[in-house]
């Protein structure tokens, strides 16, 4: 049995690096646009940073269409990026296929969200996660080792006794432990970092605590860095050290879990934050008046808007909004904590103050 | 209290006959009043659905209704039971009295009409006296107060986005102005932002029109906070019942306490939560007793052998609330 050692590294050490990431998905040309030079693209994710640590949650928050999904199955590499740069350990990686992406998947293995869809209905639990140990060497070299590897396996997700759940089939379990199946053969990898798309957001309310506990636990004792992909703030908050929100394909706000859903700093993270549910607001009184908050709809990323991608929904927004994009600018309250939002730009708010000289500098 | 607008009585529904029938759902007792909204929380399985759809007569084969009554109240004239119509009387009652908003409501328009001969098409086929200009007017008017410009009226849905097909689902489903409106998982594809604005935007028009809701939804937080009354079900049946600020602040069946439990806080100091061991009962091979006892962290002697019945607890505000549990027995069970 080749058991993952408790900890590898010493924590803190980055396992996987993003830098300036992008994906552009061309757009399928009409027959008008023949003889155009014009190349539409979803700009599904632009300029993305960000850094997996061991033994660390990262959240990355966002609505849907918000490239979040897109970020996972690009630091997978399971699609190949436009532009930018992926660093396992530091060292540039570009892997497509064969040996060199197996090598990749042992060391960065993916969850995906739907445990109903991502488990072959005509096969067991036991040819699932056989096909991971082998796959990536894993199996040891008897059958007796192979056994051994499969129930490890099933305890360390909490299917316990293995035995009553290695010969069933996926639609024989519930949900949760779908779920957990999935996340087993994801461990029968032996990975170092795993990035989970939503996890939790098919299943059931009631045992979704179950999976995020878990998954903080292997975090914890296999010393794991987990990007963790998700829509629901308050989730990130309770499960992820540091969080991300990404809006329109691009971060607009980064720092310690905490510090993002308690001081929220961009105006769309604070829309996010106000939108989600509160039982603390209590019974029906909704405030019509404070609607104007930022309502609408993401933007169309065939043709996203110039400057800050906010801008068009953003309440506070500033004539230099709408032209130039916003840059990281670090706020003060927390280390760590930024904004992609002018906001943050003591020269560009006074030069916007009404009454200023200045008015709309350039 | 107000008048009852639909009052559920004894509702059983199966899956099935004979020997294999799945009990979907188990002698339910609901009391839907005039102008609220009633908040319907469970886990997928719970018999949440089943509920709705059996009360509107909406089930599909092999789904069977093997007993109850589902009296409606008339805004005039007498109550009468929506399980005895005919398919005539049915016909007419269905969106007249009572609309649906389906789950996944999004995909429930018809791609290859536009938006304004879905609209159209129910006044067509309830008020036939109707011109067409007058039809199109009321369309129309039931885009503008959902939100959407009336002249999206010739979009097709894949033209909008989701939450406007959202939205354009709730204006049908408000067109023949319903007494009642039935709203199963109706937000739950969609993005908080516009979960939110949708929601917002329901108690405005609840407001105006005075319709009742009955909001079908497996998140608790979300009921809390938008529903007056909230009705929990496990297993197939009614567990708990109450204001939604009792239940919020004071649930007392465990599993309301543990569904409470189950999410996360945005505010307020970071506690560790530990969600509810095990998983929702299968419905072939339900447990004995009370259906929650085997997950149950407060389970004693009498939960495995027998069923708790609904009822008022003996507790202060024990009128204005029901519950079915041992731990909370009652002298007055309801239905």
């Amino acid at each position: 049995m080749t058991s993952i050692p408790e900890a590898k590294a010493p924590a803190d050490e980055v396992v996987l690096e993003a830098i300036g990431l992008t994906k552009h998905f061309p757009v399928r040309r009409r027959l008008r646009d023949l003889f155009s030079s014009r190349h539409d693209a979803v700009h599904a994710v632009d300029d993305v940073s960000l850094m997996l640590r061991r033994g660390q949650v990262v959240a990355l928050v966002g609505e849907s269409g918000s490239g979040k999904s897109t970020v996972a199955r690009l630091l997978a590499q399971l699609y190949p990026r436009t532009d930018g740069d992926i660093r396992l350990h530091g060292v540039s990686t570009k892997v497509t296929s064969g040996a060199a992406f197996r090598r990749y998947c042992s060391r960065v293995q993916m969850i995906f969200q739907d445990p109903f869809a991502s488990l072959n209905p005509v096969h067991t639990i036991r040819y699932h996660l056989t096909r991971a140990l082998k796959i990536h060497d894993n199996a040891g070299k008897t059958a007796a080792d192979l056994e051994q590897a499969l129930h490890a396996l099933l305890e360390r997700v909490s299917l316990t006794p293995p035995e009553r759940y290695l010969d069933k089939f996926p639609h024989e379990l519930s949900g949760g432990q779908r779920q957990r199946v999935a996340i087993a053969r994801a461990l029968g990898a032996e990975p170092e970092a795993l990035l989970a798309d939503e996890p939790v957001s098919m299943l059931d309310v009631s045992i979704r605590l179950g999976v995020l506990n878990l998954l903080r636990d292997l975090k914890n004792r296999l010393n794991l860095a987990i990007l963790y992909i998700t829509h629901d703030i308050a989730s990130a908050r309770y499960f992820a050290d540091e969080t991300m929100v990404m809006y329109a394909g691009r971060m607009v706000e980064g720092g310690d879990s905490e510090t993002v859903t308690q001081s929220p700093a961009h105006p769309y993270t604070r829309l996010l934050i106000d939108s989600a549910p509160d039982p603390d607001r209590l019974t029906g009184d909704v405030d019509v008046a404070e609607e104007d908050r930022g309502n609408g709809e993401p933007p169309s990323l065939i043709h996203p808007p110039s400057g800050c991608r906010f801008h068009p929904r953003c309440p506070m927004a500033m004539p230099r909004c709408t032209t130039d994009l916003p840059v990281r600018l670090t706020i003060g309250d927390a280390p760590g904590h930024w904004a992609a939002c002018w906001l943050y730009d003591e020269a560009t708010v006074a030069a916007e103050r009404p009454g200023s000289a200045a008015g709309v500098a350039s | 209290m107000t008048q009852p607008v639909l009052e559920i009585r004894n509702l059983n529904v199966e899956y099935g006959l004979g020997e294999q029938a799945v009990r979907a759902v188990r002698d339910v007792n609901l009391t839907l009043h005039r102008g609220e909204v009633l908040g319907l929380a469970g886990e997928s399985g719970s018999g949440k659905s089943t509920l709705a759809y059996g009360l509107t007569r909406l089930l599909a084969p092999p789904g069977v209704i093997t007993g109850g009554q589902v009296v409606y109240h008339p805004e005039k004239g007498d109550p009468y039971d929506v399980l005895g119509l005919s398919d005539r009387e049915l016909r007419s009652f269905r969106w007249a009295e009572t609309a649906i908003v389906f789950q996944g409501a999004m995909n429930s328009l018809n791609p290859v009409h536009k938006i304004s001969t879905q609209l159209t098409d129910v006044l067509r086929a309830h008020e036939p006296t109707m011109s067409e200009h007058s039809r199109n007017a009321r369309a129309r008017e039931m885009l503008k107060l959902v939100g959407i410009s009336p002249d999206r009226m010739d979009a097709y849905p894949h033209q909008l986005s989701g939450g406007m097909r959202q939205r354009v689902m709730i204006g049908m489903a408000l067109i023949l102005q319903p007494q009642v409106v039935i709203m199963d998982e109706p937000t739950t594809a969609l993005d908080v932002v516009m979960q939110r604005q949708i929601l917002g935007q329901l108690i405005e028009l609840r407001e105006r029109l005075g319709f009742s809701v009955i909001f079908i939804t497996h998140d608790l937080s979300l009921l809390v906070e938008f529903s007056n009354r909230i009705a929990i079900m496990y297993g197939g049946r009614i567990v708990e019942e109450a204001p939604a600020g009792s239940i919020y602040r004071d649930a007392l069946h465990p599993y309301s306490k543990g569904l409470l439990g189950s999410f996360p806080a945005l505010r307020g100091p970071r506690r560790e939560l530990t969600g509810i061991p095990g998983s929702p009962p299968d419905l072939k091979g339900m447990p004995t007793g009370c259906s929650f006892h085997p997950r149950c962290p407060k389970a004693f002697d009498p939960c495995a052998g027998n069923i708790p019945v609904l009822g008022r607890p003996g507790t202060p505000d024990g009128s204005a609330r029901t519950v079915a549990c041992w731990l909370h027995p009652t002298e007055q069970p309801v239905g």
